[in-house]
């Protein structure tokens, strides 16, 4: 299998050029944010910020600094309300979790929209199976929820609902402010939370001025490391910790603070925030001229959720008809185009993304579908090499169908 | 249940890069569909068989991944010069080990190509009206796995229905 993969790599060689779209799985840390990490591993704050010697004080200086900045980006009030976890996943389950424990005498019921990650979905289908009842909102075919449907659903006996701020996979900007208002109109005391990894950082996102109870934000997503996220929880809502162990500076998550990935993560909100406009303008005019490339020069192809300001500035999701995404994935990769397809193959199924199946799409739609986002360092070259390549391999795995009639 | 990546062979590689015998047959003897664009995973054989059961040509076209283009293409490849006596014995094991081995997560591919084989084979006899000794009056592993499959697209496309209805 390691020999498999070694030949899979060496068909690579000689790529005149790479881009790598494929920011919703993995990203690749820029050296600025690798250059403030490295310190951190051996130089110093190396030690355990609860601890009394000078390595352990100076971790808990660094890991306060770099609270502090996020707290700014947030519009937190207080310090307090970051708390750091190893990432978007671990960050969604002690929001759900953590609320349905400290809520668990007041009701059951539990409200999320349809095209939630998977963070939120396996999650909600686990305190399902405790006996928490869950009702999934639908959105409509850009993606946007349901407003009256989830002003019906809200009632007294809803602990928490969860909507995220920006949709992973279709970039759908949700209309979180109402649905706020709505949920706590209809309930003051259910727990609001928003994911809001793919926005934190890409629209303008106050989590205290918006007055959510708790906002989900990721590192990765900014190409900050993986491994490191955090959870916004408003100061006087109480969630419970979902695993136990030493405490430390993190009161909602035990066990040694990651001191170096905390430093990325700041670095990466500090590079992502600086210039907010010119870079979210710029991400969205490479964004348009990716979507507009793709469309115009390849038949039968359609746009993945909204237009325009409705869709965040760095997301591209397009279905190719009659062209099986995994085979389409791999054929650009062997170009030096890397993204990601909306099906995934489980023994005999490829299953279709719940939120394309969602948005009312055929599932040869969503098997055909590829899902990109652009970051600050892509160029226009980057962005016009994609679009050499797309139409071509397109072509080619259409070939491949030939005849055959895919419906 | 974990998720690796598939790390598809260079032989597998080379076939999804270069299939062999791709394309429509204009003037195939019989013609045979398996599987359903719903999974995600449909191929159509092309043969041309003599007056002596003879393969003289075979094509494919697949709507699949990399390995359902492999097996295809491999198919086409183990058959060409087989008496369809022969072709009916080749089991999906033997089209895996052709083609240096499949992730399990894909077996459903060597499968799904040995079914459209076999089911190629009883057209065939079925359009001649004659029924040798060897052929089996009971469907296959693989002919049972790809109606199997098709009949989970019905399932799958009726609840698509339902739902679009509500």
């Amino acid at each position: 299998m390691a020999e498999d993969i070694r030949e899979l790599l060496k068909a690579h060689e000689g790529l005149k050029r790479q881009v790598y779209l494929d920011i919703e799985n993995s990203s690749m840390v820029p050296e600025e944010v690798v250059d403030a990490m490295l310190p951190y591993f051996n130089q110093r704050a190396y030690g355990n910020p609860t601890l009394t010697h000078k390595p352990g004080w100076e971790a808990f200086e660094t890991i306060m600094r770099s609270s502090q900045k996020i707290a700014t980006f947030l519009g937190c009030k207080t310090l307090e309300e970051v708390n750091f976890t190893p990432g978007e996943t671990e960050a969604n389950n002690l929001a759900l979790i953590g609320t349905a424990l400290s809520m668990k005498d007041k009701g059951k019921k539990i409200v999320i929209s349809e095209i939630e990650p998977l963070s939120i979905l396996h999650v909600v289908d686990l305190l399902q199976k405790q006996g928490f009842t869950v009702v999934k909102v639908s959105v409509d075919s850009e993606g946007f929820i349901n407003l009256e449907k989830l002003r019906e659903t809200v009632d007294k006996e809803t602990i928490l609902v969860s909507l995220s701020t920006v949709n992973h996979e279709i970039g759908t900007i949700e209309p979180v402010k109402e649905a706020l208002e709505i949920v706590k109109d209809k309930n003051s005391k259910a727990v609001f939370h928003t994911d809001a990894s793919d926005a934190y950082g890409k629209i303008p996102f106050d989590a205290r001025n918006l007055d959510v109870d708790l906002a989900t934000v990721s590192s990765y997503k900014i190409l900050g490391p993986r491994g490191i996220g955090a959870l916004y929880v408003k100061e006087g809502v109480n969630i419970e910790r979902i695993l136990e162990g030493q405490i430390g500076t993190q009161k909602l998550w035990p066990g040694v603070e990651n001191t170096p990935l905390i430093v990325g993560f700041a670095k990466a909100s500090e590079l992502e925030f600086h210039n907010f406009e010119k870079n979210a303008n710029n991400t969205r005019r490479l964004r348009d001229k990716l979507i507009d490339g793709i469309i115009g020069k390849t038949s039968d192809t359609r746009l993945n959720g909204p237009e325009g300001n409705k869709r965040a500035p760095d997301n591209a999701n397009i279905s190719f008809l009659r062209c099986e995404g995994e085979a389409l994935t791999i054929e650009l990769s062997l170009n030096g185009v890397y993204v990601s397809s909306g099906s995934a193959c489980t023994r005999r199924l490829l299953q279709p993304s719940h939120v394309l199946v969602a948005i009312g799409r055929k599932f040869v739609e969503a098997h055909g579908s590829i899902l990109m986002k652009v970051t600050r360092y892509d160029t226009e070259e980057d962005i016009d090499y994609v679009l050499e390549v797309i139409p071509k391999a397109v072509k080619r795995i259409r070939g491949i169908v030939g005849s055959m009639e895919v419906e | 249940m974990s998720r690796t990546p598939l790390p598809y062979n260079p032989k597998i590689l080379e076939l999804f890069r270069n299939p062999k015998n791709l394309g429509k047959m204009e003037d195939a003897t019989v013609t045979a569909v398996a599987g359903n664009p719903l999974c995600g995973d449909m191929i159509v054989f092309y043969l041309k068989i003599n007056s002596k059961d003879v393969i003289k040509n075979a094509s494919f076209e697949s709507y699949g991944c990399a390995a359902n283009i492999a097996t295809s293409s491999i198919v086409t490849e183990m058959i060409k010069g087989m008496k369809l006596e022969d072709a009916w014995k080749i089991s999906w094991k033997s089209v895996v080990e052709a083609v240096g081995g499949l992730p399990s997560v894909k077996f459903h591919c060597g499968i799904l190509a040995v079914g459209a084989l076999k089911r190629a084979i009883r057209t065939y006899y079925k359009n001649q009206g004659v029924s040798p000794d060897w052929l089996m009056k009971e469907p296959t592993f693989e002919e049972r796995q790809a109606v199997e499959e098709e009949e989970l697209a019905k399932i799958l496309s009726k609840r698509m229905k339902a739902e679009e209805e509500k």
